[in-house]
């Protein structure tokens, strides 16, 4: 947890970022914040995917944005005007991107008064990060306490995480300061028959190369792909699937209790249930 | 200035008889001394003591190799006259401890060495000051993303943190040693050798400085490419037999060599 205080005093800042682009950035922060939020915390999304949002699509709140994240650096309007609250859940707010303008619309000193605005009032801040390590992304990493690291099992996107945790070590505020930034893992769009296969890399191989904890592991699920479509995050929409268990289980990790990693197990089809056959070793 | 000392036939002539000119005697063998002309930096300690070998201490950590086996001139002529001659020992003590090769001293008469270690140390070396440009600091840096190593010894750069992708860690002046992986994308390059108690996954470029003889050593040969003084390889060339192992690399007669280390 950032700093000294009890968990209720100190808001903590997150980003969820990556480096390659699809793996999961926008989908994990919305359901992340939507399960911090139904643990009571007040929790704020901001999209820093400045001309390319989809966090408001993703949160189902793309017909009520008025002022956006653009608006209130630039001085256009006041963060209460900007900020749009969650029809279902009553402590989880939305600060969309702008979609007409660019990222060269943000600047440092401007997202800083934000977020430093942003921490009276909420718990937990979680910026989502667009891909690439060009300003959107430097921008959405410099004020953070934790970075939540996503990243699917395969060599592209684990590459490009190792490039981000390195960036995340040296252009974070937390870095130039000589404090330890916390980042952790979360692996998405795992598919442990693909894994079992070769197909797909191993946790343990992306672990080694990595060398972060592990915050999750969300199996691949068309649960998620429906959810972004409704416009309700994952944990909402459908709270008994796998994959909502896994982005609740990584919330309360989050808030400090311990659970076990669980890989989600192979999503094993009716007939070959039926037959008794396994997936190769 | 050259000087050619040979106890030919002048010196025979002056005295009248010698080696030369007595059959009966051997004539010793010739000896024969060149002269070079070399360039040493003069320092001139300063009292008070402390802010001076701060001072020093500071420049010789900044630049490793500046004074590295370079013949060193003390000028005492500060010290004597506002610290008297029992502080000239005091100065000389101090700039032999780090390590400077002190040659001669001026600004002081040998009388006023006698007695103490520095007795036969030449005072009278006749010399012309040269432009001497400031050493530049040569600390090891990383970049693109400045993650920062820790302060190094004179010969090596110990980073015990894993090497992320997309940085890079550049060290002239000695062996770099990592204790962690080196990411794919990253890469390491060091004046001498490279130590890699990990994975090598990225770029090792050894030997800027010490040349042929610098080494890789790594517990995990997965490197996209390695290379010693000019030679370098990519993976394709050592192929699946080397690759997962401990593995180190050197240069052979012309050659890069890639050998398994268990």
């Amino acid at each position: 947890m950032a700093g000294e205080g009890t968990v209720s005093d100190m808001s903590e800042v997150v980003v969820v970022t990556s480096g390659k682009g699809g793996v999961g950035k926008t989908t994990s922060s919305a359901s992340l914040g939507a399960a911090l939020a139904q643990e009571g915390q007040k929790v704020v999304v901001i999209d820093f995917d400045v001309g390319l949002r989809n966090l408001d699509l993703v949160m189902g709140a793309e017909r009520r944005v008025v002022f956006d994240l653009v608006n209130v650096v630039q001085g256009d309007a006041k963060l209460p005007q900007a900020l749009i609250r969650d029809k279902r859940l009553e402590t989880l707010y939305l600060l969309p991107a702008s979609q007409t303008r660019d990222k060269d619309a943000l600047t440092e000193e401007g997202v800083g008064r934000v977020i430093e605005e942003l921490r009276e009032g909420f718990d937990w801040i979680i910026c989502d990060s667009p891909a690439g390590i060009e300003k959107g992304a430097t921008l959405a990493m410099r004020f953070a306490d934790l970075a939540v690291v996503v990243t699917n099992p395969e060599v592209s996107s684990v590459r490009d995480s190792d490039r981000i945790i390195g960036m995340l070590d040296s252009k974070t505020r937390r870095a130039e300061n000589g404090e330890r930034l916390e980042k952790q893992l979360l692996l998405t769009r795992y598919d442990p028959a693909r894994a079992a296969r070769g197909e797909m890399m191993k946790v343990e191989d992306v672990l080694e190369i990595l060398a972060i904890p592990l915050l999750g592991i969300v199996g691949e699920s068309p649960d998620v792909l429906t959810a972004s479509n409704v416009g309700c995050p994952v944990t909402l929409h459908n709270p008994g699937s796998a994959a909502a268990r896994a982005y609740r289980d990584a919330a309360r990790r989050l808030l400090g209790e311990t659970i076990a990693v669980e890989a989600p197990p192979e999503r094993r089809g009716f007939m070959s249930r039926l037959f008794g056959r396994k997936a190769a070793a | 200035m050259p000087a050619q000392l040979y106890p030919g036939p002048s010196l025979a002539t002056a005295s009248g008889s010698g080696p030369e000119t007595d059959p009966d005697r051997l004539s010793p063998p010739a000896l024969r001394v060149r002269g070079r002309s070399i360039m040493a930096l003069v320092i001139a300690p300063e009292p008070p003591f402390g802010d001076w070998f701060a001072a020093l201490d500071e420049q010789m950590r900044r630049s490793a190799g500046f004074f590295a086996d370079r013949p060193v001139v003390v000028d005492l002529g500060a010290v004597l006259e506002n610290a008297g001659r029992d502080a000239i020992p005091v100065a000389l003590e101090g700039i032999e401890e780090r390590g400077l090769r002190v040659i001669g001293a001026e600004g002081v008469g040998p009388n006023l060495l006698g007695g103490t270690r520095w007795a036969l140390l030449p005072t009278r070396l006749q010399g012309r000051d040269v432009a001497q440009s400031p050493p530049e600091p040569t600390s090891p840096a990383a970049d693109p993303d400045a993650a920062d190593p820790p302060a190094a010894a004179a010969a090596s750069l110990l980073v015990d943190r894993p090497v992320r992708s997309g940085q890079s860690v550049v060290f002239e002046d000695g062996d770099i040693v990592v204790v962690g992986a080196v990411a794919s994308g990253a890469e390491v390059i060091a004046g001498g050798s490279i130590h890699v108690y990990g994975a090598l996954r990225g770029r090792a470029l050894a030997g800027l400085k010490t040349g042929a003889e610098a080494r890789i050593f790594c517990r995990r040969l997965e490197a996209e490419l390695v290379g010693v003084d000019q030679f370098y390889r990519t993976a394709e060339h050592w192929g699946a037999g080397l690759h997962g192992r401990a593995v180190q690399v050197r240069c052979d007669r012309g050659a890069l060599q890639l050998s398994a280390l268990d």
